[in-house]
Order: structure tokens, then sequence, then C-alpha cells
């Protein structure tokens, strides 16, 4: 039984319909990747998962509970938590703020204080820039900090859209370096990324969208290894 | 000299409780993004309370804020909860819904007219322990109700900034104010937040209104008068900032009571005008407005 398994979810932006028919799974333990061009849907997905945004139709069980008319809050509860594209950080509160805002769940907050330990020797920067408002720090730090702040939440699994979205090639591969350790640690990752070579190669599978539609999936071996694949996103 | 420095003592007292009135504004306007055009009945409330409890009791007009405090605060919630809660979740990507507008219109005209059916519409004063005492130091005249006026503010603004800054409650009214999805993601759940932040604010009302009693009189109305002045302070001061709201209060209370002692009240308005547009025209997001400080 997969821990996040998602059946036929057809998403729609008022009557545009985005998402056809998507499934996917995410197995305990796994790093999955769901790789695509922009504006193939990816974010939506990860959105419907979290409860930011509901399906129109089909289902999405995680630990075999059906969560798709959940709200954010409630999946938050269950363990998904979801690290969105372009950090979204709470920019006038320090760091040690927002990684504390993270514990917010009646879950996670009991244990924040060990937690955040655990986040500082994960992510030893976010230490030293404690007490700074998150607006002052640079693009690679406030990304550690928005996965931080996500690992504060004590994730069963963790959910990162575009974590290495507008970085220097040194902090993206910091930014995946922090990611495998992350699923060493325990914990299952979902990984949304355009950098499909960094990302494909972290993964244990891989599924491609392309316009709503769950094009490829496979190993992320396999996926690399996939010439419409190499010619599409790494241009080889 | 001494005339002008009694007038500034007067202009800040004054503008304390200007100040408390608009924090309660800036406070929903922050976290909720939304304008309580009820905000004034609020405060009107919260005169009518303090104001039988002490013809009622005879007890200091404080001692009202025991019953003030958490009904105002129910109401706010209340408020939000049933009346305005639906439209945000119907509008989820509107930043700020014209209906709420409407809405807390229409409480304020409800809560009005309920007071006039109740009350009849005269001005209404009381006799409170410490109506027209006062306090000197050297010269300068301090009346009693207007400085524990200031006392009530600086300590209410202390209570509210510690409470944000300091408890998970506080913790999440901020981290909504400033992103609600990425507020959702981390398992807040928004709407709760926003009862208690307009719970804080019709609070907050209803406190300026226990410290009116002694020196001011109530009638049904009364709160329109602490609308336009919180609405002008609220954004001279910066929508959403707390010592932006506070700074403006003292401003306009400064304005009005130096102003006077040269030219009659309707006179000093216009230069509360004058000034709120001068400062716009060089600071459009208000004095504080452009960071936000809590």
């Amino acid at each position: 039984m997969p821990l996040l398994d998602i059946r036929k979810i057809n998403c729609f932006y008022g009557d545009v319909q985005v998402i056809y028919d998507v499934s996917m799974y995410v197995e305990q333990g796994e790093i999955i990747s769901l790789i695509g061009g922009n504006g193939a849907g990816k974010s939506t997905i990860l959105r419907c998962i979290s409860g930011l945004m509901r399906a129109g139709s089909g289902e999405i069980l995680f630990e075999n509970t059906p969560i798709q008319n959940s709200r954010p809050e409630k999946i938050v509860e269950r363990g998904i938590i979801h690290v969105p594209e372009g950090r979204r950080l709470f920019s006038l509160m320090t760091v040690k703020e927002n990684l504390m805002v993270g514990a917010n769940n009646s879950r996670a907050y009991p244990q924040r204080n060990e937690t955040i330990k655990d986040v500082y020797k994960l992510l030893p920067r976010l230490q030293e820039r404690e007490t700074q408002q998150a607006i002052t720090l640079s693009g690679g730090e406030q990304q550690m900090v928005a996965i931080g702040r996500g690992m504060m939440a004590r994730p069963k699994i963790l959910m990162l859209d575009e974590p290495s979205l507008g970085l220097a090639p040194v902090l993206i591969n910091e930014i995946f370096q922090t990611v495998r350790k992350i699923a060493e640690q325990g914990t299952t990752v979902l990984l949304v990324e355009q950098d499909v070579q960094n990302s494909l190669g972290l993964s244990d599978r891989g599924y491609v969208l392309e316009n709503g539609k769950i094009a490829q999936e496979g190993t992320g071996r396999e996926l690399l290894d996939n010439p419409s694949i190499r010619e599409a996103y790494l241009g080889i | 000299m001494d005339i002008i420095i009694q007038a500034l003592i007067n202009g800040l007292l004054t503008g304390s409780y200007y100040g408390l009135a608009a924090l309660g504004l800036t406070i929903i306007f922050g976290v909720i993004k939304v304008i309580n055009f009820a905000h004034g009945s609020l405060l009107m409330v919260g005169m009518f309370a303090a104001y039988w409890m002490v013809r009622l009791t005879g007890w200091h007009p404080y001692a009202a804020l025991i019953v003030v405090v958490p009904l105002l605060f129910l109401f706010g919630y209340a408020l939000q909860g049933i009346l305005i809660k639906p439209i945000l979740e119907g509008q989820r990507d509107v930043r700020e819904p014209t209906e709420v507008i409407i809405v807390t219109t229409g409480v304020w005209y409800i809560l009005d007219n309920l007071a006039l059916m109740i009350f009849g519409a005269e001005y209404r004063v009381v006799q409170t322990s410490i109506t027209g005492q006062i306090f000197m130091l050297g010269d300068y005249i301090f009346p009693k109700a207007q400085l524990y006026g200031l006392i009530t503010t600086a300590v209410t603004a202390g209570l509210v900034l510690w409470f944000l800054k300091y408890t998970k409650t506080g913790m999440s009214i901020r981290a909504a104010s400033l992103d609600r999805d990425a507020a959702s993601l981390m398992g807040i759940n928004q709407y709760r937040v926003y009862n208690i932040a307009f719970g804080i604010g019709a609070m907050i009302a209803g406190i300026v209104g226990c410290v009116l009693i002694p020196f001011y009189y109530v009638f049904p109305t009364v709160g329109v008068i602490f609308d336009v002045k919180c609405f002008i302070i609220v954004v001279l001061g910066g929508l959403g900032s707390i010592p932006g709201a506070l700074a403006g209060g003292v401003i306009v209370g400064l304005i009005e009571s130096t102003f006077s002692q040269y030219m009659t009240s309707t006179w000093t308005e216009l230069i509360v005008y004058v000034v709120f547009l001068a400062v716009l025209f060089i600071r459009p997001a208000g004095l504080f407005g452009e960071k936000r400080d809590w």
C-alpha cells in the first residue's frame, strides 16, 4: 500500500481543465520527482494534495484515507507538508519565528524545541541567521528556511515545489544535497522540479507531466536515459 | 509658552485614545485585509456598557472592562466567523472583497439604530469617580481620566504586541497576515486566526469606550466621530501598522489641540486633513506603511 496514492484526479481553474486523469503514487521512503515544463500543472497537483485547491474529481489517499476533501490544516496534521514554489516565507518575521510557525500543527508543536535542533543540524546556516528577518536573506538562504520550516512540521512526506528555482548552480547543488539528506533520515520526498538532470538523478522514480497529463513514468535512471526526455528537457 | 505646552499635553492625551481606537481598526485590516466600518459602533457599544455600569453601580468606569472586554471580543469573533467568513471563503482569490464593506456597514447601521431604539437619541453624560479630577505636574494640568486613557493605551498596545510576538496564536496571526496560503500550509486555520484578530480589534474598540466614558458624552451615533478619525489615523500611520496607528493618533491629537488655540475646531479639522494629504503625498503608504513591524 503506497503512502500517498493519487487516483485519476482532474483539476480545473474555473472552466479550464489543467489536470487530466493524473494517477501517481509515492511509497514510504521514496524520493519521487514530478518533472515537466512551465504550466504543465505540477504545482496544481501539489496544491490539490495539500488542500489549497480541490480536485474536480478523483481520489487522493494518504495512508489509505481519502484526503481530497480535507482542509489544508487537517492535511498538515496528517503529515503532508508542502513547501510552496517561490519559498513564500513570512517576510517580516525572523528566521527562527518562521521555523517555529512551521511547527504549528498539534503533532509537531510539543516537540518544536527538539525539532529545531535537528533542523539547525541539517541546515547550519539557519542558526547563524536565526534573528534576521527572512526578507533580508539571500535566495539560497530563503530556500533553506522554506525547507527548514517544512521540516519543523515533522512531515511524513515533504513536497518541495521547485526548490532550485532562481538559484545559482552551486546553491542548487547544496539544495539537492539537503533533499538527499532529508530522505536518508527517513522522510519521504515528492520533488517537483524543472531541473530534470539533478532531480531524476536523485530520485527513485519519476513522473513526467505534459499539458496536465502524465506522459512518462519510470525509475530515475530510465527516464534520464529516455531519448525523448533527453531531447525535450536536457537538450541533448 | 505655557499655553503651548499645556496644549501639547492635551494633544498627547487625546491622541493616545485616538491611537488606541485606530489600533483596533488597523489590526483587523492588517490581518484580514478588510475594513471594518462597524468599528465606531463597537466603540459605542463599549461606551454604553460602561455608561450603564457606572450609572447603575457607581463603580469605577474601568470596572466595566471586565464585562466589555470579553463581550466585545466574542462579538467580534462571531461577527467575523458568522458574517464575514462566508464571503472570504466564497472569494478566495479576492484580496479585499467589497461585500465585506457592505456587511460591516450593515452591522454599523444595525447597531447604531438598535442603540437608538433602546436608549433614545439624547446625549448622555455620567458622573464617574474620576470625572473632572485632575493631576498637577508643576503648572500643568493632567485630567485624571485622560491620563488613565494614556496608560490604558500603553498597556493595551504593549499587551497586544507581546501577544503577537510571543504566543503561538499571535505568531499564527502574524504569519497569516503576511501570507495566507503559506500559513495554511503550516497547518494554521486561517479563519480561526481571522476570528481572533477581529475579536481583538472589537475588544480594543470596547476598551476605548470605557476610557471615554468619564469625560465624553455617549449617544447612539457617537461611533461615527471616531470612525472618521480612525480611518484617517490608520491611513496616515500606514495600513496595518501598530506603531503607525499610535503615532498617527498622537499626531492628530496634537494638531487638534495646538491649532485649536488659534482657531475654531472646524478649522483644526481642516488642518488635520491638510496634514493627512501632505503625508500621503510624500509617503503614499503612510508613515509606517512600507515596512510592517510586527
